[in-house]
């Protein structure tokens, strides 16, 4: 479904991303793990069209989005949840879930149904501003909103940072319930072994290269992965 | 008393005049944290324009509409050629653009005008004498509160209940994280200079109702002020600067009214001093925002 070939992205002369091919297939769940700075929000901000690469090509369900802006990405079905959460602060729960189906000119009532079904906590909360709610709330909103423009694929950049563990979990169900509805999921994560247990694929990204790939029980199986993301 | 009143009916009259220039600083800044230092020039070329306009013999309330969209035409220029290409560049470069763009008006509105004065022309309907509680006054005086209080309400009502406002505070607040939304965040800074400089254009109007001709340097002053008072008001905020425009302006007569030798001559000095000393016990001013630095 999404297709990355050969990216390459630098920031300020220094090369991030060098050379990394790697596929989502549709429906699936896949994950990107790796340390700080191994690339791997960069490598999501390029795919949404925030970052020009400086080399390589991007295809979602195989037209080039490459060189598309921000917009046009997301109008075609893929949508980021940024690191960070990134809630507008100023606007309401609703106002933000809006905001998320911005480029959209039907009625937004199912998917505002359906958001409210997936978080029953942003239904009652729905008229406070984004900036009072929790960190784990906050997090749910980020998603909601996300998937109000209803995409094809949903790719996250560290869900769980900063959560408490029990939020974390919950947000992990709800990646799970999401991409059982239908909408493919690229994850990134540092937390390897919660992104590895629920993903179809994996691949570990390691200063700017995909250094392993295999499915998520492998890589959990993995000595090196063990050794350098898990923690055992 | 009579005296009195017509102190405070020309602060407030100019104050409104204040406040629609200050309402394109502070919307501006909103969102691009950019203080737009040829918004002042612009409200003197919306001057310009419509005397120019007059010259060509069309009837007058056509010759003000068209001047307000030439006015808007041309802020919408200034921004796509001389902000827009710095987007991404340290902040100090977009200012000293700015700038570059209010000379550039003030040079070419002298050589245009060949630095003389141009008359303004008479509106009636303006600049017709009423009596206000024993003062006299021109019509412009009631006019513009009204006017002003009638626009800033249906801008809040736009920023607060319509996609386009949603979107507008959106991008005030993180660039980004709009894009990811599908905002064209172009287009929403575009048309923050395009209400930005239909408010000037509309203040031109009222203001140079009152004077009798125009200058290059016009727009100065009267934009210092507005600009100081979107900073007297809390920078980023409407109500704050319209609030702001409308205190100048009654201080700024009630100053020029005092019985002391000199009170003409000293009145801007006075009136910065004023806001320096609000400055100092309220920084961000009257409404301003907590955190001034965009995250």
């Amino acid at each position: 479904m999404l297709k990355i070939d050969e990216l390459k992205v630098s920031y300020g002369g220094i090369e991030a991303v060098k050379g990394i091919t790697f596929e989502v297939p549709e429906r699936k769940i896949v994950t990107l793990i790796g340390a700080n700075g191994a690339g791997k929000s960069t490598t999501l901000r390029t795919i949404a069209g925030l970052v020009k690469p400086a080399h390589g090509c991007i295809h979602l369900q195989g037209e080039d989005i490459t060189s598309l802006s921000p917009d046009r990405i997301v109008s075609k079905g893929l949508t980021l949840v940024p690191e960070g959460r990134r809630v507008f602060p100023d606007l309401t729960v609703l106002e933000n879930l809006k905001i998320g189906a911005y480029l959209r000119t039907d009625s937004l009532e199912d998917d505002l149904n359906w958001v409210y079904d997936l978080f029953p906590r942003l239904k009652e909360r729905s008229w406070q501003a984004a900036g009072t709610l929790s960190g784990g709330e906050q997090q749910m909103l980020a998603v909601g909103r996300a998937l109000m423009s209803r995409p094809k694929i949903i790719m996250m950049d560290e869900p769980s940072l900063g959560l408490a563990p029990i939020v974390v979990k919950g947000i992990f169900d709800i990646i799970q319930e999401i991409n059982r509805q239908g909408v493919t999921v690229l994850l990134i994560e540092q937390n390897a072994n919660m992104a590895l247990k629920i993903a179809d694929v994996g691949y570990v990204l390691e200063t700017g290269r995909i250094s392993l790939t295999g499915s998520g029980r492998e890589l959990l199986a993995n000595e090196a992965v063990k050794k350098a993301y898990l923690g055992s | 008393m009579e005296y009195a009143i017509s102190v405070l009916l020309s602060g407030i009259s100019v104050g409104g005049q204040y406040a629609l220039i200050a309402i394109g600083y502070t919307m501006v800044y909103g969102i691009l944290r950019l203080i737009n230092f040829a918004h002042g020039d612009v409200f003197m070329v919306s001057g310009l324009i419509a005397i120019y306009l007059t010259t060509m013999g069309l009837p007058l309330p056509v010759t003000l509409a068209l001047a307000v969209l030439i006015t808007v035409l041309l802020g919408f220029l200034i921004e796509r050629v001389a902000y827009k290409p710095l987007r991404s560049a340290p902040r100090m470069s977009v200012m000293i653009s700015a700038i570059g763009v209010s000379y550039l008006l003030q040079n070419t509105a002298t050589f245009v005008t060949g630095g003389q004065p141009m008359n303004y022309p008479t509106i009636p309907a303006l600049s017709k004498m009423v009596t206000i509680g024993g003062a006299s006054t021109t019509l412009v005086t009631v006019v513009t509160p009204v006017l002003v209080i009638a626009l800033v309400f249906g801008l809040v009502q736009l920023i607060n209940h319509t996609k386009i406002g949603m979107a507008m505070r959106a991008v005030a607040k993180d660039f980004e994280t709009s894009q990811l939304m599908g905002i064209k965040i172009n287009r929403v800074i575009s048309t923050t200079f395009i209400i930005g400089s239909a408010l000037a254009a509309l203040g031109s109007i009222l203001y140079f109702t009152n004077y009798p001709y125009i200058t290059p340097t016009a727009g100065a002053m009267p934009g210092l002020k507005a600009f100081v008072a979107a900073v007297f008001g809390g920078i980023g905020s409407i109500p704050g600067a319209v609030i702001g425009a409308f205190l100048i302006g009654i201080c700024e007569n009630i100053i020029k009214a005092l019985p002391f030798e000199g009170a003409t001559t000293f009145v801007d000095a006075f009136t910065f001093a004023l806001l320096i000393i609000v400055l100092v016990f309220k920084p961000t001013g009257l409404f301003g925002e907590k955190a001034t630095e965009k995250v």
